[in-house]
């Protein structure tokens, strides 16, 4: 088992890897890479049953970044788990590079969908649990959703119908980091009583903070258990977090840090100049 | 120097000129800030409805307000607009409604987000759809002056603009050259016609710079209205070139290259070259690279438009 404290340190390390990935490129999208970070790191540490020198295995749980603009936070941790190497990560948003702008199934090792347009990833993912019923396997897929992206109307449908099938098997994680990308969520379109929401569409709904560890391999373990009918894990979380200036701030939805400000990013975690 | 701008800034600024018309109204759907609608957010907030990342629902929320009196305005990125397609198609187009939709960051021009933001299909399919008007404007000048236009059209329109800088080609011309379905000669020859829309009209004059350096007297077309397309000026140039290039930051299937082939398939039949993205999708890089691996900078323009004159 994985303690708490080495999953931090995973997390930190790639927090360092998406700062330096989009201050390299200048541009790209840090906050919802921060936010989403410490779940992926417990995801992939604790739960995905995967082989990272055998990506394309069959029986391989399924995840799935449908917040697609968040690639820096997966490509860090896929190269952590050793899906890709440290160096691969210098071709975010290179031309030719298999890290592209957002995380793409046919460029890169580990992606098992191709994002980038909001509000896909949970219909596509209903699809890859439905198959796994068929074929008799008990594989998992774990879908991350954005909070700006349940505005999508398609996240719906698909939250509907996966209840119809009461597919056990699906397993979302909401990043409910507040922000989207021109400003708040309660600014833009307020979403009122988000847990309420999933529960009235059939959902087994848990609550979790985000950024503890602990809380969220608790979060992970109800979705392991949960197996009756698809379930949601909601963390709170906190745009850009691990980074003061970043933290709670819209401008860094999609922005990179200039020369001083990734100086600073780096003396925050810990890094020596 | 060549001023630089990006042609979704003219926009922006068309919005904010358009404000004194009390019935304009501006939908976003989160990208205000990318496809610029935000300035006329901030100075006109009661007049702005924020539809959250809810394409589809936008188009339609727009439709309503054009069928209550309304000049929406509804912008997104050019790709994203796609998804509401048929919103547009049986909510807007086929009742006639005046939406003005607004896709930016269109193209492979818009660089490194990648394959998935990258539309090089929307001006196909927009302008199958009869009542709608199609544009794609060159620079930050005519954008705003065709923005303008449409507000006082009475029918839906799609107009995409670019995310990155390009220069600026109608600074000191009198505005009233620019003019909804006339395409703009920008330079005059005889050996080729060279018709481009979007970020590659500049492509196309530097082209024909190269191709005067062999003694290649080129025409160099702006035609910044897909749809109706200026098929008179076409005829012009065909008789005057007797050979032709299209050059558009879009698929070559359905595009500016798609409405001119269609054209001259049951006119002139004059020699036809299409420089365009090659049936296939784009990748992350910057605008200018995306130019030369898609083939479509002034290089590759030059040599199409050689093609054409040898088929003569
Ligand atoms: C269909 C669609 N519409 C718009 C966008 C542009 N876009 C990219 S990220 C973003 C905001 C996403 O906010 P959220 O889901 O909360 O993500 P996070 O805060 O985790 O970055 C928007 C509107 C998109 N990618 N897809
Ligand atoms: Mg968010």
């Amino acid at each position: 088992m994985t303690t708490a404290d080495e999953l931090r340190e995973v997390a930190r390390k790639c927090r360092v890897h998406i700062v330096d990935m989009v201050y390299r490129a200048q541009a790209g999208h840090p906050g919802g890479s921060l936010s989403e970070i410490d779940l992926l790191t417990a995801l992939y540490k604790t739960q995905l049953n995967i082989r990272p020198s055998e990506p394309k295995w069959e029986d391989r749980d399924r995840f799935i970044l449908s917040k697609g603009h968040a690639s820096p936070g997966m490509y860090a941790i896929l190269a952590e788990m050793g899906f890709i190497s440290v160096e691969d990560l210098e071709s975010y948003r290179v031309l030719g590079g298999i890290c592209q702008g957002h995380v793409d199934m046919k460029w890169c090792p580990g992606v098992d969908f191709s994002a980038g347009s909001l509000g896909m990833g949970l219909s596509f993912g209903m699809g890859t649990a439905i198959a796994a019923r068929l074929d008799g396997s008990d594989r998992q897929t774990y879908v991350m959703l954005g909070d700006g992206e349940i505005q999508e109307g398609s996240v719906w449908e698909a939250a509907m119908a996966s209840a119809h099938h009461e597919l056990g098997n699906l397993n979302v994680i909401l990043d409910r980091n507040r922000i989207q990308n021109d400003d708040f969520c309660e600014t833009q379109m307020r979403m009122f009583d988000i847990p309420a929401k999933w529960k009235a569409f059939g959902w087994n709904v848990m609550e979790i903070d985000g950024h503890s560890m602990e809380s969220i391999v608790e979060g992970l373990e109800f979705l392991a258990q949960s197996n009756d009918g698809p379930s949601i894990i909601i963390a709170q979380t906190v745009k850009g977090k691990g980074i003061s200036y970043m933290e709670d701030n819209p401008s860094f939805h999609g922005a990179a840090p200039n020369e001083e400000q990734y100086a600073q990013a780096m003396k925050e975690l810990g890094v020596s100049a | 120097m060549t001023k630089m701008e990006a042609t979704r800034d003219g926009y922006g600024q068309a919005l904010l000129e358009l404000a004194d018309n009390e019935k304009i109204v501006v939908l976003e759907a989160d990208l205000g800030k990318s496809t610029k609608s935000l300035h006329f957010r901030k100075a006109h907030p009661e007049r702005t409805v924020s539809c959250g990342i809810g394409e589809q629902n936008m188009l339609l929320v727009a439709a309503g307000m054009a069928a209550s009196g309304y000049i929406p305005f509804a912008s997104t990125f050019a790709i994203f607009t796609e998804r509401a397609f048929e919103q547009m198609r049986n909510g807007v187009a086929r009742p006639n409604l005046p939406v003005h939709l607004c896709g930016s960051h269109g193209g492979t021009h818009t660089g490194t987000d990648g394959s998935s933001a990258q539309s090089i299909e929307d001006l196909a399919i927009y302008r199958t759809l009869p009542n709608v008007t199609v544009i794609h404007p060159s620079d930050s000048v005519s954008t705003r002056v065709l923005t303008k236009q449409l507000a006082a059209s009475s029918s839906p329109s799609y107009m995409r603009t670019a995310r990155n800088k390009t220069p600026v080609l109608y600074d000191d011309v009198g505005e009233d050259i620019i003019q909804i379905g006339k395409g703009i000669e920008l330079q005059n020859g005889s050996d080729v016609a060279i018709i481009a829309c979007g970020v590659l009209v500049s492509e196309a004059l530097k082209a024909a710079d190269l191709l005067a350096i062999e003694g290649i007297h080129a025409t160099v077309i702006d035609m910044h209205t897909i749809k109706p397309l200026d098929t008179k000026l076409i005829d012009v140039v065909s008789e005057r070139c007797g050979s032709l290039v299209t050059a558009e930051d879009h698929s070559i299937i359905g595009g500016l290259g798609g409405a001119v082939a269609e054209h001259l398939s049951t006119t002139s039949g004059t020699p036809l070259e299409r420089v365009g993205v090659n049936d296939r999708f784009g990748e992350s890089g910057q605008a200018h690279e995306m130019l030369e691996l898609m083939g479509l900078n002034a290089a590759h323009i030059a040599l199409a438009a050689k093609k054409s004159i040898s088929r003569k």
